[in-house]
C-alpha cells in the first residue's frame, strides 16, 4: 500500500537529507534516522526516509534468494 | 537503483517459479493453496510482473484490504468534498484520493467546479501550503496504514511547534494486523498463508506478524515489493504450508526488524491513540484506528469543525465487499467491465491503482 | 513597457508594433510578409495533409524546450506520422495579460528555430490577449500543412500477422520531464523532454521501405494507449516485449518513487511505425542511423489471436493484457 523507494544520502543538513535515487535527487525529511550518515542508503515514503536499509541483510537475503533458486530439487 | 534492480534479478525468479510449479502443482484440482497479500503495492507488484500468471494454478492468489483508498468508507469522500466546497478551505490530498467516488461525486469532480484541491507528495508539503495561505484552513486528506501515519504525525508535531492554526488533519487511518485477525477469523475465508506487508512491517516490525501467525496457526512470510521478493515469499509460503511452521518468516529482512522503528511507534504514540475504524467491505473493527490524541486535538478536522460524518449506502451489486476479504474476484462482479471501469469507478477497488479490480482491469 | 497589455491584442498601434517588431522580427518570410488577410501560397501537387493541434503546456518553458518548440514538433509530426512532407504552419496565440514580452520573445524565437530546422514556413499568424487569469500565460495554436510526397500513403488497417513493430527511442521521457518540473515534486535536477520534429527521421525511413504500414507518435496516454488504439483501428492484436522497450535511467527512477507506469507516459519525439517482416531489420538499421532514432528496437509484432488484443510479454515471460489509459495519470503514493 504504500510506495517507498530506497536511496543514498549523499548530503546531510538539520533534520533534511539530499538523497540520491539515481540520477534523481530530493531532499527528504530524516527525523526517524538516527546517526544518519554520507553514503547510507535509507527507504523514502512520502517525502520521508523511514528506514535504513542493511547491506548486510540484503546481501544474505540475495544469497539465499540465488542458492535456493539454483537447489537442485 | 540499487537494492531494487538486484532483486529484479530475472533469471533468479523465473528459477524460483520453476521450482514452485514442479514442487506445488496439484492434480485434479486437490491441493488448493489460498495466499492472501495485504498490501496494495504488492498487488500492483503481482499484477503488473505477471507473477499469476505464471504459477501453478492450484496456487491462488488472493487481494486482502491492503489498498487505504479502497477501505475508506463511502462517507469519508462524501464530507471530504463537503469541506472542498467552502472557499476558505484549500483541500491537500495524495493524489491517489481524486477519483475515488463518494455517493454522488468525486474531489476530481469538484476541482473542475472550483474546488480548492491540491494533489501533494508529501504531508509535510501542507506546512508551507499553511504558512503561504494564513487566510486558508488547510485540511489534509489522512488516510493510509503505518507506512505513512507517522509521516502525518510529523507533520502535525510540526505544526504544534511552529504554532500553526489553520492547519488540521481529516483522518481516518487504518491499522494492520488486528484486520487481519478478522480476515482470519471469518469462516466464509479459507487463507492458508499470508504475504505480509513490508512496508508497514519497517514501522511495526515483523512481531506483530508472528505472533498473529503462532496465534493461529497460520504461515506468513514478511516480503518485499520485487518479483524476486515475492515469488520466494510465494514458494516459501508453500513449504511451511506443507511442513506446518507456524511464524513469520523476515524475507524483508533489509528493511524490516523485528521491533520495527522505534522513532517512528514513539511518535505514533505521542499523536495518535488507538481507535475503532470503519473498513468499507468489512464495517467497522476494533482496534484497527487511529485517531489524533487530546494533546494534538486541535489539528483533528473532526474535532475543529465539529464534523458529523455521514452514513451512506453504496450499490448492492459492488462486489468490493467480498473481493477486499479475497472471497470474489473482480470477474464474479456483474458491474466489472459493463458499467464500472476506470473511467467510470463505481467502488474503490477500481478507482484506486493497487485495487484488485483496477490492476485485474489494467493487466488482466 | 515589459508585459503584454490588452492593447496589443486590439488590432491597433501596439498589435502592429508587435507583430512588426517581435513575430516578423523572427518569422520572416515571402508568404508572411505578404501582409494580407489570407497568404496565398503555390500550388502543391499531390495529396495534401492537414492537421491542427493546441499547447496548453505548464511550465511553459522546461528542460529540452518550451511550448513554442512543442507546438512546431507536434503538428509536424502529426504530418510525419501520415507519411506527409510537412511544407507551412500556421501559429495563432492566445496570451494572458501580463506575460513578459521577453518571455514571448523567447518562444517566437523557439518557434522559428524549430521550424527552420525542420525546414518548414511559418505563413499565417494570429494574436490575442485575454484579461489576467483567463488563461494559463499563454496558449498556442498550430497548424501544418504537407503534401504526400511517396506513392503510398500510409494506410490505416492493413497490417498482418508477422508485422514488425518498432519503436524509436526511450519511452516517458516528455512526461517525466513536465512532471518532474512541477511544484508537486521538486527535484534537484531536471529530467529532459524528448521534443523533436521527426520529420527528417521520417523521411529517411520511407525512402528504406516501401512497406512501413502505418506510424504513429505516442503522445499523451504513452506507448500503451497508442497501440491499443491502433489495435482497435485495425482489429489485430499486436504482441509487445517489456524486455526491448527501453527507459532511461532517471525517467524510470523517477516513475518508481511516483508509482508511475511509463507505458503510459507522453512522448513528443519518438514514433512507433509497423512494417513487414521483411524490411524490418533495414528500417531499423536506418532509423539507428539517425540521431532521434539512435535507441530504436524492435518491441513486438503483430499477432494471431481470437479477440484484437494488446499483450504485452513481462520480463518473466508472463502474457497479458494492456488496456487504454483511463483518466489523467496521477502519481501514488499510497
Amino acid at each position: 500500500m504504500c510506495v517507498a523507494i530506497p536511496g543514498k544520502v549523499i548530503e546531510i543538513y538539520e533534520g533534511e537529507s539530499l538523497i540520491d535515487f539515481g540520477k534523481i535527487k530530493k531532499r527528504v525529511n530524516t527525523f526517524f534516522i538516527d546517526n544518519i550518515q554520507v553514503g547510507d542508503y535509507v527507504l523514502i515514503h512520502a517525502g520521508c526516509a523511514i528506514e535504513k536499509v542493511s547491506e548486510e541483510e540484503a546481501i544474505e537475503t540475495m544469497d539465499i534468494f540465488k542458492s535456493i533458486s539454483e537447489e537442485l530439487w | 537503483m540499487k537494492y531494487i534492480d538486484e532483486f529484479r534479478n530475472v533469471d533468479i525468479t523465473q528459477k524460483l517459479i520453476e521450482k514452485i510449479n514442479e514442487k506445488f502443482q496439484g492434480e485434479n484440482n486437490n491441493k488448493f493453496i489460498n495466499i492472501m497479500e495485504v498490501c496494495g503495492t504488492h498487488t500492483m507488484s503481482i499484477y503488473k510482473n505477471g507473477i499469476d500468471k505464471l504459477l501453478p494454478k492450484n496456487i491462488n492468489l488472493l487481494s486482502g484490504p491492503g489498498c487505504p483508498v479502497c477501505v475508506t468508507d463511502i462517507s469519508y469522500i462524501d464530507t471530504a468534498i463537503d469541506l472542498s466546497k467552502n472557499i476558505n478551505n484549500i483541500i491537500c490530498t495524495f493524489s491517489d484520493m481524486i477519483r475515488v467516488p463518494g455517493s454522488k461525486s468525486t474531489l476530481e469532480k469538484e476541482r473542475s467546479k472550483g474546488g480548492n484541491i491540491i494533489n501533494i507528495y508529501s504531508p509535510l508539503d501542507c506546512i508551507d501550503i499553511a504558512s503561504k495561505n494564513k487566510d486558508k484552513e488547510v485540511i489534509f486528506l489522512g488516510i493510509g496504514f503505518e507506512t505513512t501515519i507517522p509521516v502525518v504525525g510529523l507533520t502535525i508535531k510540526k505544526a504544534f511547534n511552529y504554532e500553526i492554526s489553520n492547519f488540521s488533519v481529516y483522518s481516518s487511518f487504518k491499522t494492520m494486523p488486528k484486520v487481519m485477525e478478522k480476515i482470519i477469523l471469518d469462516e466464509n475465508i479459507n487463507i492458508n498463508g499470508f504475504i505480509c506487508p513490508g512496508h508497514v512491517g519497517s514501522i511495526i516490525g515483523n512481531q506483530p506478524f508472528h505472533k498473529l501467525a503462532k496465534d493461529y496457526n497460520l504461515p506468513m512470510v514478511m516480503s518485499g515489493f520485487e518479483h524476486m521478493d515475492i515469488v520466494y515469499a510465494i514458494y516459501r509460503l508453500c513449504e511451511m504450508i506443507e511442513n506446518k511452521e507456524f511464524k513469520c518468516e523476515n524475507e524483508y529482512k533489509r528493511i524490516v526488524k523485528e521491533e520495527g522503528n522505534k522513532k517512528t511507534l514513539n511518535l505514533m504514540k505521542e499523536v495518535f491513540e488507538i481507535s475503532s475504524s470503519n473498513w468499507r467491505g468489512l464495517g467497522t473493527i476494533e482496534n484497527t484506528g487511529l485517531k489524533i490524541n487530546s494533546k494534538y486535538i486541535n489539528f483533528d478536522t473532526k474535532h475543529k469543525f465539529n464534523l458529523k460524518e455521514k452514513k451512506t449506502q453504496i450499490s448492492s451489486q459492488c462486489l468490493c465487499a467480498e473481493i477486499l476479504k479475497g472471497i470474489k474476484k473482480p470477474k464474479d462482479c456483474k458491474l466489472f467491465k459493463t458499467k464500472c471501469s476506470p473511467k467510470n469507478p463505481m467502488g474503490a477497488c477500481m478507482v484506486s491503482r493497487e485495487g484488485t479490480c483496477a490492476n485485474f482491469y489494467k493487466y488482466e | 513597457m515589459d508585459r503584454i497589455m490588452l492593447s496589443h491584442g486590439s488590432g491597433g498601434e501596439e498589435t502592429h508594433k508587435l507583430i512588426n517588431e517581435l513575430f516578423y522580427k523572427y518569422f520572416k518570410n515571402d508568404i508572411l510578409l505578404q501582409q494580407n488577410d489570407s497568404s496565398i501560397i503555390n500550388e502543391i501537387k499531390g495529396e495534401i495533409a492537414i492537421t491542427t493541434d493546441s499547447f496548453v503546456i505548464n511550465p511553459i518553458f522546461f528542460e529540452g524546450g518550451d511550448i513554442g518548440k512543442l507546438s512546431v514538433c507536434g503538428t509536424i509530426n502529426d504530418l510525419s506520422m501520415s507519411g506527409a512532407r510537412p511544407l507551412y504552419i500556421t501559429v495563432a496565440f492566445i496570451i494572458e495579460e501580463g506575460l513578459l514580452i521577453s518571455d514571448l520573445e523567447k518562444i517566437v524565437k523557439s518557434i522559428a528555430d524549430t521550424a527552420s530546422l525542420a525546414k518548414v514556413s511559418i505563413i499565417a499568424g494570429d494574436t490575442k490577449v485575454v484579461d489576467k487569469g483567463r488563461c494559463d500565460k499563454i496558449y498556442i495554436n498550430t497548424t501544418g500543412v504537407g503534401v504526400i510526397d511517396y506513392s503510398k500513403s500510409i494506410d490505416k488497417t492493413d497490417i498482418e500477422v508477422g508485422d514488425k513493430i518498432i519503436l524509436s527511442g526511450t519511452i516517458g521521457d516528455h512526461g517525466i520531464s513536465i512532471m518532474s518540473q512541477r511544484e508537486y515534486f521538486q527535484v534537484e535536477n531536471c529530467i529532459k523532454s524528448d521534443c523533436a520534429c521527426l520529420n527528417e527521421l521520417v523521411e529517411n525511413m520511407l525512402s528504406t521501405s516501401n512497406n512501413i504500414k502505418i506510424m504513429r507518435d505516442p503522445t499523451r496516454g504513452g506507448l500503451a494507449t497508442t497501440l491499443k488504439e491502433i489495435v482497435n483501428t485495425t482489429n489485430k492484436s499486436i504482441l509487445i516485449n517489456e524486455a526491448s522497450i527501453k527507459i532511461k535511467e532517471d525517467v524510470r527512477n523517477f516513475s518508481e518513487i511516483l508509482g508511475l507506469d511509463p507505458l503510459y507516459i507522453a512522448n513528443e519525439g519518438k514514433l512507433i511505425c509497423i512494417v513487414n517482416g521483411e524490411d524490418a531489420p533495414k528500417v531499423l538499421k536506418t532509423m539507428k542511423e539517425n540521431k532521434l532514432g539512435k535507441d530504436a528496437s524492435i518491441i513486438g509484432e503483430v499477432i494471431n489471436s481470437d479477440n484484437a488484443n494488446l499483450y504485452l510479454k513481462t520480463e518473466l515471460g508472463a502474457t497479458k493484457i494492456l488496456q487504454m489509459a483511463q483518466g489523467e495519470i496521477l502519481p501514488r503514493i499510497c
